[in-house]
């Protein structure tokens, strides 16, 4: 009985959900994905190398593109390619969920170093973008290009927070208003992959100041780094600014009015767009601590919303900042 | 918001015209809601005998008419040599069999099918002329003087024409009558003179009455004669009274067969005639007696569906009317639970081959085979191969698990592994492969969740699909996809939460 009870428990109300503002699945998908991505404007941020292609052409700044295998034949100059580079990254151009990514941070001999520290024989880079051309990633097995792109060097104010790979900045764009954002951490229950619900850590950020709002992992609140212990209070994005005018630039480069865009910090370059998402999940909702539903109705209600990007922006530094 | 509301509308539309042309069907062509319905039909054969002079030879027979509270389904008449010819009779329809040349004794048969549907109304049309109007009957004395003192009593003791009626049926049957009733009695020495005499008092006394024949429906009646009833016109319409038994009132099981004194069977050309009955009751499915009736009164419904098809065909039908409802299982479970699924509507197929197999043998087979080939799948893996070529390699796989599967089991005596070729081999290798990816991908975790979500969608869809109450439902009233279409439109209008999202955003409340 108090097993039942305790299960019902775990529950929350549809309305206590509703007035805190939760946006569900279905009705991302009813109200604002189906409305506000237009179909045929989808193919532009599946594939990740017209999205840097076009992102490129708009000034937005994207990692380097180092080469494109489109062709089981081209496989063979991938030794040339890869000669130059000691580090780089292999992914699908239509892989979905960082499905088929490969990240190579060093060589060891003849044998190429992966971010989790095993090493790979040319033989399995081979392979594996030879299974990226078969399709093995992409949606319904459409064959695919394979993009080599530079390896990003985490921004090091990152470094005390993540135990391996790159963080990434996870922002949702609606009609170009940054709305919400999240950081993505991968831990060691990740297995390095910045995926919330494998166990990556989502700390959610403020729009005002880019400043650290709350931590989760696997849905909990958390105060410290599972595997660096580092507390998240004093978590600070830098150039944010900058980060949000790119991602609101992405509204004018794609027409995609709900976009989920994910960027990352390069000690170098500053932010990069990495990809575009037409169908970005709920999870920021958790990271965050509350529903974006009251955030998006406000900007649908906006009669002159289509303003330039500097405003966009500061209207969303003001309304949506938390702190 | 307009398109919103038009899609209400729609589904509104869609549902109503599901349910109201299911609920047409039932109630005003008798097919039945539920699975098992029996209706009983009963075949009437009249038995024509007459010996032929040697001539030409004609023999007339009254035929039934249809009539409330009975359906006739068919007639037929068997009768070697004759030419047969129906035709209408004052209203009354006859049939009449004629040959050139006959010699010694003959049998004519007409046999016809019929079903009680209701409770049959009285006859309401009010008697015409020349039913009441006609020279009132004068009984050669001293009869008639009997008669009009008796009619003269058993006016003093009733208040209508019914109870009139009945009184004086109910005299002539008193086991001790009065004398002008004994004297009466004298005229009557069977059915027909008893019907007769009845006939003839209450038209004196200027009661509408006419007489109908008719066949009490029992079961397994051989050689019945046509009985001879008694109809009066009362306040309620007509009324039937038995002249011998005294009971009054249209009785269920009494099909009528003639109205009116005409003779029932005239022969010219032979003698020694005679109609006799046999009848037979059979209990027919409820909904194949609906098709039959429905197919007979041309109801376009029918005649254009699915019962129109040849059998094969209607058996196909039969499993792909089925699938909507796998679908709409997989539609609520997605949209309102919030389960996931490995493949949107690959539950429903592997469902349809749980039909097959049955539920747990087949749940054995599926897992068994996927686990088998995600083993190999993982050897395949290492091997430096392109997508397509590797599914062709899984599916060849699953083959030959399906074959070791169906070996071994055989001669182990477990035949219900058998069933395993009922499996759809694209379906299981696309599986192997998508879970084998998502364990790559994302681990065993999400393999698992994934796969026992399908299964469970599975399973809930085999078990409503199996369930035949719903088969007979999708079967007979294919109607109801309309229904079933409107309420896929409107889960996909749903924009609340998800059973397991309530769950999943708990923490956010929770503070």
């Amino acid at each position: 009985m108090e097993i039942l009870s305790r299960f019902i428990d775990s529950f929350a109300r549809p309305g206590q959900l509703k007035d805190a503002g939760i946006l569900s699945m279905n009705s991302r998908n009813l109200e604002y994905v189906i409305k506000y991505n237009p179909r045929k404007l989808l193919p532009q941020v599946d594939n990740k190398l017209t999205t840097k292609q076009m992102a490129q052409k708009a000034g937005v700044a994207v990692p380097e593109l180092l080469g494109v295998v489109s062709y089981q034949s081209e496989i063979k100059n991938l030794t040339k390619l890869l000669e130059a580079h000691e580090h780089f990254v292999i992914k699908p151009a239509q892989g979905s969920g960082g499905k088929g990514i490969l990240v190579i941070t060093g060589r060891d001999g003849d044998r190429y170093v992966k971010a989790s520290g095993d090493t790979l024989e040319f033989e399995d880079i081979n392979r594996h973008v030879s299974n990226i051309l078969g399709g093995l990633y992409s949606l319904g097995g459409k064959s695919d290009v394979a993009m080599i792109e530079g390896l990003i060097q985490a921004d090091p104010v990152f470094d005390d927070y993540s135990f391996e790979g790159v963080p990434d900045i996870r922002m949702i764009v609606f009609r170009g208003y940054p709305v919400m954002g999240m950081l993505r951490l991968a831990t060691r229950a990740s297995d390095g992959k910045a995926n919330l619900h494998q166990g990556a850590v989502g700390v959610g950020l403020d729009i005002g100041t880019g400043k650290s709002l709350r931590a989760v992992q696997f849905d909990t609140p958390i105060k410290l780094h599972p595997d660096t212990q580092h507390s998240f209070e004093t978590l600070q994005v830098p150039h944010w600014d900058r980060l949000l005018e790119l991602t609101a630039a992405c509204y004018g480069m794609t027409g995609l009015g709900y976009l989920g865009v994910d960027m990352v910090l390069d000690k170098h370059h500053g932010p990069l767009i990495l990809e575009l998402n037409a169908r970005p999940g709920l999870a920021i909702q958790i990271a965050n601590g509350c529903g974006i539903h009251p955030r998006l109705q406000a900007i649908e209600s906006m009669p002159d919303w289509n303003m330039p990007i500097p405003e966009r922006v500061s209207y969303s530094k003001h309304h949506f900042s938390s702190l | 918001m307009k398109g919103r509301f038009q899609l209400s509308l729609a589904v509104l539309l869609l549902v109503a015209l599901g349910l109201g042309l299911t609920l047409y069907k039932h109630f005003a062509l008798g097919f039945p809601l539920l699975r098992g319905e029996t209706n009983t039909v009963w075949s009437i054969e009249a038995e024509v005998d007459f010996m032929a002079e040697g001539g030409p030879a004609k023999a007339t027979l009254t035929l039934p008419d249809q009539q409330s509270g009975v359906r006739i389904l068919d007639e037929s008449f068997a009768s070697p040599g004759y030419g047969i010819n129906q035709f209408d009779d004052n209203g009354q329809r006859r049939a009449e069999w004629g040959i050139r040349e006959a010699r010694g004794r003959q049998t004519l048969y007409y046999k016809i099918n019929l079903y009680p549907d209701s409770v049959s109304d009285p006859d309401q049309e009010p008697p015409v002329a020349d039913d009441t109007l006609r020279v009132k009957p004068r009984l050669p004395e001293p009869y008639q003087t009997a008669a009009e003192s008796l009619l003269e009593s058993v006016s003093e003791r009733s208040a209508d024409t019914r109870s009139f009626t009945g009184t004086l049926v109910n005299e002539l049957l008193d086991p001790s009558p009065g004398q002008n009733t004994n004297m009466l009695l004298g005229m009557i020495n069977n059915r027909e003179s008893r019907t007769r005499l009845l006939i003839d008092l209450l038209t004196m006394a200027d009661v509408p009455v006419r007489m109908v024949r008719g066949l009490y429906l029992e079961d397994g009646r051989r050689r019945q004669p046509m009985l001879d009833m008694l109809e009066v016109y009362t306040d309620d319409g007509w009324l039937m009274f038995d002249p011998v038994t005294g009971q009054s009132g249209n009785p269920a099981n009494f099909f009528l067969w003639q109205r009116g004194g005409k003779s029932m069977l005239d022969v010219m050309g032979g003698t020694k005639s005679r109609v006799s009955f046999s009848m037979m009751s059979q209990a027919v499915p409820a909904r194949e007696l609906a098709v039959q009736t429905s197919q007979a009164d041309e109801v376009a419904l029918v005649d254009f569906s699915i019962y129109a098809l040849p059998l094969e065909v209607q058996n196909a039908f039969k499993s792909i009317l089925l699938l909507p409802i796998g679908t709409l299982v997989v539609l609520f479970m997605r949209i309102i639970i919030g389960l996931r699924t490995s493949g949107t509507f690959m539950p429903v197929l592997i469902s349809v081959a749980f039909l097959e197999t049955q539920l747990l043998p087949g749940l054995t087979i599926f897992i068994t085979i996927v686990s088998i080939g995600l083993w190999i799948r993982s050897i395949l893996s290492q091997l430096n191969m392109l997508l397509v070529a590797r599914l062709a390699a899984v599916m060849i796989v699953v083959i030959g698990i399906m074959g070791v599967m169906s070996i071994l089991s055989w001669k182990l005596g477990i035949t219900q592994a058998l069933t395993v070729t009922f499996f759809p081999m694209i379906i299981l290798a696309w599986t192997i492969e998508r879970m084998s990816i998502l364990w790559e991908e994302e681990g065993p975790r999400d393999v698992l969740i994934e796969g026992s979500g399908s299964l469970l969608v599975a399973t809930i869809s085999y078990l409503l699909m199996s369930n035949p109450t719903v088969e007979h439902l999708t079967f007979n009233f294919p109607e109801l996809l309309f229904a079933v279409l409107g309420i896929t439109l409107m889960l996909g209008q749903y924009t609340g939460f998800r059973l397991l999202e309530l769950r999943r955003f708990k923490p956010l409340v929770q503070e």
